[in-house]
């Protein structure tokens, strides 16, 4: 069976900005994956070619095996853009029904107004509604023609935090129902949180795709750091249980998922320790470091 | 078997899609009474006045005045919802990006279009019967059942062109300034068409230039229900330069839409 998405080495400029420089991502049908990366990483650009609203300027791009213009493609996929707006004076239950008839096999409206958290709006003018409700409304319209596949681009942007998170739950039912879905988010604790696979894009390339566990686990954990008067090398550290080591002018940062085992075996050995903090590296850290990586790399 | 019909069934049928599209800009735009009510009143208010003052004179031999204005103003009535309804309706839509969503849905871009031009003629359908009603009511005009029927064939026909005209301004504009741009030209051409007040009153050198223009040209074909020698030019000739400008207007509309297209969606 095809994927649900396929991006094949695609690159895409506009003009003398490269937004992609050749980005390979598949996902399988029924993942939740998120697109994570900094503004202007390239996750929207990802997206839009994953829709058909631009093209590649070189590469492939594939929904379902299919060209993602194909009628037959975009039948089967949900919308929710960054970007985009309804007639203002049609109502909530008008604009589910007109975007429902677009698609083969439509939930009926009132379901899909349900799930969005809009029955009480229903009959209202869509330029009325507040923001987190025209938020919803775009998810009732992502929604509407019960679609397999579902692209979310920065879904959470604007919302209060009750909203996002009544939306995040939404998301994970989708997910569980057996959806697809692909969102991109700025957030990393949303990606953490929701996703099973993230996938970090930075400055048009993708430049970590696993699970959250995994891509905290790169750099995550603890943070160990000291000082010591001790002339320490590497040599000296050898077998401690840590990730990254950081020497520099008497002081030791050191990266652990075992923080407690690195002292208990550094004051076995005797070292002198000055000024110790741990603290804990999260997904922000990781993430950090991770197109830290990323951009030694390119310039390297 | 039903069953099987319904699982196979891999795009949505396009009659139910092309209603509800219609009936979503009819409503929209019932909604939106500036519109609405400008382009309903204005030929009706228009054709009270001037039928009111001159409504009694003969333009022809049998052919009384008011028969002639009310043909004018019905050429001005489906030409303005025309021209104002792709040219602003367009420019809308691009600068609220309401064309991004639904550029990304399983919509048909001819169903879109098809639509738009249904809701064009239901609504110039109604400001026609609004002033056919008023003119047969009020101001007393009586056609004859066929010679209705004629003109109104004649001025859907005769207003292909403003159709053109609307798209090609609407994919250039802004909102702002989509209004302002459809104005600056459908008004002065009206007046130099004989729309809005009448070609022979016009100098010459104005008449040399409006006999070019395609509502010039609409208003000739519209005119020629009336009989022979109310119109300056026969029906055929009349049909070819509203053909020729059709053609014009909707390349230039088709290559401005290319142009919109490859700035946003290539």
């Amino acid at each position: 069976m095809e994927p649900a998405v396929e991006l094949i080495d695609a690159h895409k400029s506009y003009g003398p900005v490269e937004a992609l420089k050749g980005v390979n991502i598949t996902v399988p049908r029924g993942e939740l994956v998120a697109l994570l990366g900094p503004n202007g990483a390239g996750k929207t650009t990802s997206i839009n070619l994953m829709l058909g609203l631009r093209k590649p300027t070189s590469g492939q791009v594939k929904l379902f095996g299919l060209d993602p213009n194909d009628r037959r493609a975009r039948s089967r996929c949900g919308v929710m853009l960054q970007e985009s707006g309804v007639p203002d004076t049609l109502t909530v239950r008008e604009l589910v029904e007109l975007f429902g008839s677009y698609y083969p096999h439509p939930m009926p409206p009132a379901r899909a107004i349900a799930f969005a958290g809009l029955e009480e709006q229903a009959k209202r003018a869509s330029g009325k509604l507040s923001g987190g409700q025209r938020q919803r409304l775009y998810f009732a319209l992502a929604i509407c023609g019960d679609p397999e596949l579902i692209f979310f681009d920065e879904p959470t942007v604007g919302m209060d935090v009750e909203s996002r998170r009544g939306f995040l739950d939404n998301i994970r039912e989708f997910a569980r129902a057996g959806k697809t879905i692909v969102l991109t988010t700025h957030y990393l604790e949303e990606a953490d949180e929701l996703a099973e696979r993230i996938i970090v894009v930075d400055r048009g390339i993708v430049v970590a795709d696993a699970t959250p566990d995994e891509i905290k686990a790169r750099v995550v954990g603890k943070r160990v750091s000291f000082a010591t008067a001790q002339p320490l090398s590497e040599a000296d550290l050898r077998g401690l249980p840590y990730s990254r080591l950081e020497l520099s002018g008497g002081r030791v940062r050191l990266f652990s998922n075992a923080p407690e085992a690195v002292l208990r075996d550094l004051f076995n050995r005797g070292v002198e320790i000055r000024d110790l903090t741990v603290v804990g590296a999260d997904l922000e850290e990781a993430f950090i470091a991770i197109t830290h990586e990323a951009e030694k790399e390119t310039v390297a | 078997m039903s069953a099987a019909a319904v699982t196979t069934r891999e795009v949505a049928p396009i009659g139910r899609m092309l209603f509800l599209q219609t009936r979503a800009q009819l409503l929209s735009r019932l909604r939106t009474p500036a519109f609405s009510v400008l382009s309903l009143a204005l030929p009706v208010m228009f054709f009270a006045l001037f039928n009111a003052i001159y409504g009694g004179q003969q333009v022809a031999p049998g052919v009384n005045a008011g028969k002639y204005i009310l043909v004018s103003y019905s050429v001005y009535a489906v030409a303005n919802v025309m021209v104002f309804n792709f040219g602003i309706g367009t420019a809308n839509e691009r600068s609220r990006k309401l064309d991004l969503l639904q550029r990304a849905m399983p919509l048909p871009p001819a169903v879109a279009t098809a639509a738009q031009v249904l809701f064009a003629l239901i609504f110039a359908l109604g400001a026609l019967l609004l002033l056919f009603a008023y003119a047969y009511l009020v101001g007393g005009i009586r056609l004859g059942a066929v010679t209705w029927i004629d003109l109104t064939w004649r001025l859907l026909l005769g207003s292909l062109p403003m159709i053109g005209l609307g798209m090609a301004i609407g994919y250039i504009a802004g909102a702002n300034s989509a209004p302002a741009i459809v104005n600056a030209i459908y008004l002065p051409m009206s007046f130099l068409s004989g729309i809005l007040i009448p070609f022979g009153v016009l100098p010459k050198f104005i008449q040399d230039v409006g006999q070019v223009l395609p509502l010039y040209h609409d208003g000739q074909l519209a005119w020629n229900v009336l009989g022979s020698g109310v119109a300056n030019e026969g029906s055929g000739t009349a049909l070819l330069w509203i053909g020729g400008w059709t053609i014009l207007l909707v390349a230039i509309a088709v290559r401005m839409y290319r142009l919109d297209e490859s700035r946003k969606f290539s």
